[in-house]
């Protein structure tokens, strides 16, 4: 059974679809890319599987330690506890907050405390306090932010903001990680070290991950499998080889002007 | 049947003019996203000039109404410059407690100059005293002068919003001020102009209150002015139509809770009947889900 | 040794406050008239902080604070009637509190999922339907209100539940608990996708807010004896408000500031009689309009000189931060949006 299942999902806005009968198969360790031309609905997909929208129609199943749960239309907060950790395109930080807050704030949600600990200061709460902080400052040392802890996140540089997020995502110990646009805005040498971070990430943590990403070094380098996405359905699916010389796929990208090569 | 008749007409007057004030409170709302709290103190003033044009310098209702417009008019677009405009990149709450203060600062500057007492209007000429009787209906003449000017400036201001240039500004401004300006737009003359006409369908009302209550004090304008802004945000605030329905379903449950003998629950079930909505629908009856982009 | 400069980091400047004031007191400097604004600033602080909890740390817009007051403030009226002595009042103080919290649970469930202007009116208008009820019930004496409760609190009463609240709600705000408040104040989708139940972390900072106020509606109850309903109305969320953004949001010792300037203001403008609210209105407008941000702004006061002395280094837990409630406008984009 898949890690995650997505079957015949569709989300309309109106009278536009957004995702049309989409069906997505992940298993557990896969790093699966997700591509397709501006405006066809991948941010959106992610949009669903996350909880930000919920679905008109279809299913989302996560298949975790041999449970399955259905998510689909589950509050995002839900679908986060469930086992999906996401980024956003447009990065989301806490942008007020200091770099050690932001991944904090995640990495509290595995280790509670009460809230008479938290009025009080006492009992379990300097012991809770400190593994909070441990373990997020080991996490930003991975991701190697551990020297920016005390800035505030908004001074940071587009690259280590977008590092920040994905930080903070692993903070919640999710067992699938969405991505989204990951090296928006990076330079080729940047986009390097990323795609090797992802891959080093995947084994260091057990992670299973889908990426949405424009830059194609980074999908046709790293990525297993892919699924191409346009107008809202899923054109295409396969290995990066398979999907790159799929003719579906290549009008769909270079449109039907495209000299039929 | 004629009990409930009765009541109705009763509540259209009472609507109408709580339609008057929600639509100034709406329509500031939807262009610079402030609830301005000095709106119901705009009202009040306008209720004074009326006063002072009928007892001091002896002209009619609809002088006065006329004396009203154009004072609030001024004061509205005054207040807008000295107190909004500055704070206008600044945060929600900034202008929000800054609409507080003008609020105050007019209430208890009038109350300096006339005191705090309650006066009672001018007499009204004899027709606005007339009440006939239709099938057991007493309707009042005064009441149906309330409901007739407030329906005419009700269509003069979807005339001006729908047709005019400067409504079509007002429009543009209220989604998005930015790329207004951008096409040419002076944003400052059209929120200008937004609390030029709010405020004067406020002096308005002020000036059909009087008629209404046949009282006036320094502090009426808190209360109505409350409720105008509840009928705003229950019809989904910053959408003229929605002010409207909401005035008059407000009117309407005051007047109903008031005849059922409850009339010391009057306010309650006005902001009962707002929480429900809001739960309901949380934007409002006609307001849409916005929802942020991810 | 962390913990105990913790402790010192509030016990040093409560425990200083405390002795200064009863040092004067034994003096004889503060008169009744003195004591009574001091106790008027107490409570203003207690209900300023909770309602800062709301407004300026979970960046949640409520304007009907003085509802809850009025909880609190006529439950131990209620009960320090019947019930005789220091007893009746610890319970009565405690009961309003609770009863409070329950109502501001059991409002803020469906009303805290609405934002900004809509959560303020219907806020406002849940105090509103407090206060009418409290008109209109047998057992407040109505409109009427009630009049010589017992009164029971000196300064070591309201010593101990002021420096109750700020010690609780300075230790929560320095939590995992009062993070992630701060994070649903600064980005709700982003909590919400790293797993805060957004609705649950406003409902909780709601109902301790609403239960703190009740201290302060009881505390108010005893020392001032008068209840009615009328002292619990818009205005008197209104002024809690203004101290909140006057102090600046999201700054503790903001607030208890502008509790203090403003009491000093009030007491300085009453020579002026009639012209006291209109220099106090007009003050009003042009604080907001030449420091929109607060006295504090999100900052809090460093204890400098103390924090010398006992070695504190710059806590990253103190996470200040201009926390602007958000403005709503920006959320133009509509269902239509695809992306």
């Amino acid at each position: 059974m898949s890690l995650l299942s997505v079957n015949d999902l569709t989300r309309n806005f109106g009278g536009l679809t957004a995702v049309s009968r989409a069906n997505l198969h992940v298993d557990e360790g896969e790093l699966v890319g997700l591509i397709g031309p501006n405006g066809a609905g991948k941010t959106t997909l992610f949009n669903v599987l996350t909880g930000v929208y919920p679905p008109s129609s279809g299913t989302i199943e996560l298949n975790v330690d041999g449970t399955t749960t259905s998510i689909g239309g589950k509050r995002p907060n839900a679908i986060c506890r469930a086992g999906v950790g996401r980024t956003f395109q447009n990065i989301r930080l806490f942008k007020d907050l200091t770099v050690l807050d932001n991944v904090r704030i995640a990495m509290q949600q595995n280790i509670p405390y009460s809230l008479l600990a938290a009025f009080t200061h006492a009992g379990t709460f300097g012991g809770k306090e400190q593994q909070i902080r441990d373990e997020s400052e080991q996490l930003l040392a991975v991701m190697g932010l551990a020297d920016k802890a005390d800035e505030l996140s908004r001074n940071l540089s587009y690259g280590d903001q977008r590092h920040l997020e994905i930080a903070r995502a692993l903070a919640v110990r999710p067992k699938l990680l969405l991505l989204d646009e990951p090296a928006a805005g990076m330079n080729p040498n940047e986009t390097r070290d990323l795609t090797d971070l992802i891959s080093q990430l995947r084994r260091d943590f057990g992670l299973t991950v889908v990426l949405i990403e424009h830059d194609m070094s980074l999908v046709m380098r790293i990525c297993e499998r892919i699924y191409v996405l346009d107008h809202g359905s899923i054109i295409s699916e396969g290995t990066p080889e398979h999907v790159r010389n799929d003719p579906l796929v290549i009008e769909a990208y270079l449109g039907e002007e495209a000299p039929n090569a | 049947m004629t009990e409930f008749l009765q009541q109705a007409i009763n509540a259209l007057s009472l609507g109408s003019i709580y339609a008057l004030i929600a639509l100034g409170y709406t329509m500031v709302y939807g262009i610079i996203k402030l609830i301005n709290f000095a709106h119901g103190e705009i009202y009040m003033i306008g209720a004074f000039v009326g006063y002072w044009t009928m007892s001091v310098f002896h002209l009619g209702v609809f002088e006065a109404i006329l004396a009203a417009m154009i004072v609030c008019t001024v004061l509205g677009v005054l207040i807008e410059r000295v107190a909004y405009r500055p704070l206008r990149r600044s945060t929600r709450l900034a202008s929000l407690i800054t609409a507080i203060g003008m609020s105050l600062l007019l209430q208890y500057t009038m109350m300096y100059f006339v005191g705090a007492d309650p006066r009672a209007y001018p007499a009204l000429p004899d027709y606005m005293n007339a009440s006939f009787s239709l099938g057991g209906v007493v309707v009042k003449s005064q009441q149906l002068v309330i409901i007739g000017i407030s329906v005419l400036l009700m269509i003069l201001l979807q005339f001006v919003v729908k047709t005019t240039k400067m409504g079509k500004a007002m429009r543009a401004v209220s989604q998005d001020p930015e790329a207004a300006q951008l096409m040419g737009i002076s944003v400052d003359r059209t929120i200008s102009f937004t609390f030029a006409i709010g405020s004067a369908l406020a002096g308005a009302a002020g000036v059909l209150v009087g008629i209404y209550y046949n009282s006036i004090n320094p502090l009426m304008g808190i209360m109505p002015g409350l409720k105008a802004f509840v009928a705003a945000v229950f019809g989904g605030i910053g959408i003229i139509p929605g002010a409207l329905i909401g005035a008059f379903v407000i009117g309407g449950a005051e007047t109903a809770v008031s005849a059922l003998g409850y009339s010391l629950f009057r306010d309650g079930v006005v902001f009962a009947i707002l929480i429900a909505i809001l739960i309901v629908k949380p934007t409002g009856l006609l307001g849409k889900n916005v929802r942020e982009k991810v | 040794m962390g913990a105990v400069r913790n402790i010192l980091r509030w016990l040093v400047p409560l425990g200083l406050a405390y002795g200064i004031v009863l040092a004067l007191i034994q003096v004889g400097v503060i008169n009744n008239y003195l004591f009574a604004t001091m106790m008027t600033i107490c409570i203003n602080i207690i209900l300023a902080t909770s309602l800062n909890l709301v407004v300026g740390f979970t960046g949640q817009l409520a304007l009907g604070h003085a509802g809850f007051m009025a909880i609190g403030a006529y439950t131990c009226a209620i009960i320090t009637m019947r019930v005789d002595g220091i007893v009746g009042f610890v319970l009565g103080v405690l009961a309003g509190a609770v009863l409070a919290a329950v109502v501001g649970f059991l409002i803020g469930l469906p009303v805290l999922r609405l934002r900004g202007d809509y959560l303020a009116i219907a806020t406002l208008g849940m105090a509103e339907i407090i206060r009418v009820f409290i008109n209109n019930m047998g057992i407040t004496n109505g409109a009427a209100g009630l009049s010589g409760i017992p009164r029971h609190v000196d300064w070591n009463w309201m010593f101990f539940f002021l420096a109750l609240t700020l010690v609780f709600l300075w230790h929560y705000i320095r939590s995992a608990h009062g993070r992630r408040a701060i994070a649903v104040r600064e980005d709700e989708i982003a909590a919400e996708a790293i797993g805060i139940d957004t609705t649950r972390v406003k409902v909780q900072t709601f109902t301790i807010a609403a239960f703190f106020a009740g201290i302060g509606g009881g505390l108010y109850a005893s020392y001032f004896y008068v209840l009615q309903p009328s002292q619990f109305g818009f205005l008197k969320s209104i002024d809690i408000l203004v101290i909140v953004v006057l102090g600046g949001l999201g700054s503790m010792s903001g607030s208890i500031i502008a509790a203090i300037v403003l009491a000093v203001l009030s007491t300085f403008l009453a020579q002026f009689t009639d012209l006291r609210m209109i220099i106090y209105s007009l003050l009003l407008v042009l604080i907001m309009i030449f420091r929109p941000g607060g006295i504090m702004g999100s900052r809090e006061v460093s204890l400098g000189i103390l924090g010398k002395v006992f070695g504190e280094r710059k806590d990253p837990a103190a996470m200040v931060a201009p926390p602007i409630v958000k403005q709503d406008d920006e959320e133009v984009p509509s269902d239509e949006e695809v992306k």
